[in-house]
């Protein structure tokens, strides 16, 4: 079994989370109960295409940011960019592409002490290309702020 | 006299070449570039993947077949394309000893592949992938993954993608389903027929 294994040809690795980079985030910079807002610079290697946030129907995963850890901030409502419509086969899908930006929107708590700290989430996404599609994969983000 | 000769000596020549090369041989038309020669094939993993009615399905069931095992998944838009094709390519060839087993590769399993394979209608059999399985057909990164197998359960052709268009499918289920017709030294030489089916092309 395991010979068998060896000698089939292997496929070439590939890994999803390449066709989608997430840049640097701004840094959130406020008083408490400031309302602050940031941007996440997301970028898709050219010739792929994620799904949209609202997908053309409910088997396709949407690109979603899922926050783990808000330490001083509060809320992390994420605005996201007009998708485009493609065409696959005969269906049509909502995505994106290329380079946008993803706003968010975060509140300073009340309690929060000064000083710095780092918000994380994830970033789940499902790319394709016009022939295939790879596995769903999530990315982590960091929002470094500070309390004033 | 002479051509009494003459008329002997090509009539000798054809019935040697027929020897040779087999009377009843009748030229495949059916070209499938992906179809590898039987002396590049590698057995094909076997696996007990659940299908949609609890029962184990190996992939040894299927020896004797040509099997055209289609790893997909239901948020796979290229896959979506695939299915049809697969549905009709098993429909038209599977009383010739053809058929597809789909492996979708959903995490969530049956809870959001049954109702995909009933609105698809899907008419052929399918079950739920693991990681085993995976790695053990190399990995299986991207989707639709294909592995085209023989009758003698190696791994003939794979498709990553759907670059071939079905047309490449349907050809190379012809060829495989031809391979084993002609036995071997019946005319191709001693040549295992495998060989033989694809050097036609």
């Amino acid at each position: 079994m395991l010979a068998m294994v060896v000698c089939l040809p292997l496929l070439r690795p590939q890994s999803s989370t390449e066709r989608l980079t997430v840049g640097q985030t701004e840094k959130v910079v406020g008083k408490r109960n400031d309302a602050v807002r940031t941007k996440i610079p997301v970028s898709i290697l050219d010739g792929y295409h994620v799904n949209s946030n609202t997908p053309s129907d409910e088997y396709l995963i949407p690109l979603k940011v899922t926050w783990t850890a808000l330490g001083a901030l509060e809320g992390g409502q994420v605005t996201y960019p007009k998708a485009e419509k493609i065409t696959v086969g005969a269906q049509s899908l909502s995505v994106f592409t290329g380079k946008f930006d993803l706003a968010v929107n975060f509140k300073v708590s009340a309690k929060a002490p000064a000083g710095p700290g780092i918000a994380t989430g994830k970033l789940g996404f499902q790319a394709c290309n016009d022939k295939m599609c790879f596995p769903p994969k999530s990315i982590e983000i960091n929002v470094p702020y500070q309390v004033q | 006299m002479s051509f009494l000769r003459v008329s002997a000596a090509i009539a000798t020549a054809f019935l040697l070449g027929c020897f040779l090369e087999g009377c009843s041989y009748s030229p495949i038309t059916v070209k499938a570039a992906s179809v590898k020669d039987d002396k590049d094939r590698h057995s094909a993993p076997d696996f007990a993947l659940k299908d949609a009615d609890g029962k184990t399905v190996h992939l040894s069931d299927y020896k004797g077949k040509v099997v055209l095992l289609d790893f997909w998944a239901t948020w796979c838009g290229p896959c979506r394309i695939e299915i049809p094709w697969f549905e009709e390519i098993e429909r038209t060839r599977k009383d010739k000893g053809f058929e597809v087993l789909g492996v979708s590769m959903d995490e969530n399993g049956w809870e959001d592949v049954k109702p995909f394979l009933a609105q698809m209608k899907v008419n052929y059999r399918v079950v739920i992938g693991d990681d085993p399985t995976t790695q053990a057909y190399g990995g299986v990164d991207s989707l639709p993954t294909t592995f085209l197998i023989d009758k003698q359960g190696k791994i003939a052709a794979i498709h990553i993608g759907i670059d071939g268009g079905r047309k490449d499918f349907e050809d190379g289920v012809d060829a495989l389903l031809r391979e084993g017709d002609t036995p071997v030294n019946a005319g191709n030489g001693g040549v295992p027929p495998a060989v033989a089916a694809a050097k036609q092309h």
